[in-house]
């Protein structure tokens, strides 16, 4: 399942919902991203993340179609907020059930790495200095690559 | 056919989204870059270097041979930063 939204979420709500009423699933693993309050050595007061309202939700959807292609998931949940975030805010939950801890370990870690260099987001930092917006990492796109040969 | 910008593309262009006629000879991205970055100095600056440009034509990523015809949704953006 796919959520874009502004608000917050409740990640203990979340993953409780996730595997209500099912008795095949032997674990989840959930990743909860957050804003942190420093970047490249800079205080960061607050970030605003942009989307492309309308490509994020098939581009999410395609992502999680593919991890349920490579794994065998009992449910998968994506929520990624957009809008004025604060350090400490959350920003993004993925969470992967399966009847075993591999699947949904080497999903989650996979569906955020492909999240971060696929999904239409952009974050706008606002520094002491003033606004900018942030630089795509080779580290991210090293991150997502590792998973192509699989 | 609309087009769409988005994060520092936005600011430079000066707007978010508009609706144009195709000029003749604008048949696919490529050409389609090219004819926008004449446009007027945000639009050269902001399309400059394209190693930093993303187009996504109806909503999926595309090369820079993809074709482009009315009707299409088209948005630039930069390397995508979300997570």
């Amino acid at each position: 399942m796919i959520r874009v939204q502004r608000e917050d979420f409740d990640v203990g709500a979340e993953l409780e919902a996730l595997g209500r009423g099912k008795t095949d699933i032997g674990g989840i693993t959930s990743f909860v991203g957050l804003v942190r309050d420093i970047a490249g050595g800079k205080r960061i007061d607050a970030i605003t993340l942009e989307h492309y309202p309308g490509m994020t939700e098939r581009q999410l959807g395609d992502i999680e179609a593919e991890a349920r292609r490579r794994w065998p998931l009992a449910d998968v949940l994506i929520i990624h907020r957009y809008g004025r975030l604060e350090p400490g805010d959350r920003i993004v939950l993925v969470a992967t059930a399966s009847a075993h801890r591999d699947a949904a370990f080497e999903s989650c870690h996979f569906l955020i790495d492909w999240l971060k260099t696929k999904a239409p987001f952009w974050k706008l930092e606002e520094t002491p200095e003033g606004e900018r917006w942030v630089d795509a990492q080779a580290s991210d796109d090293a991150a997502a690559r590792r998973w192509i040969a699989d | 056919m609309k087009l769409l910008y988005f994060a520092w593309l936005r600011t430079k262009i000066g707007r978010a989204e508009e609706s144009v006629e195709l000029p003749a000879g604008v048949t696919n991205v490529a050409s389609l870059l090219e004819w926008l970055r004449s446009r007027g100095p945000g639009f050269a600056d902001a399309l400059k270097n394209t190693v930093l440009v993303r187009v996504a034509v109806n909503h999926e990523y595309v090369g820079w041979d993809h074709p482009v015809k009315p009707g299409d949704e088209i948005a630039l953006f930069p390397p995508v930063t979300g997570g």
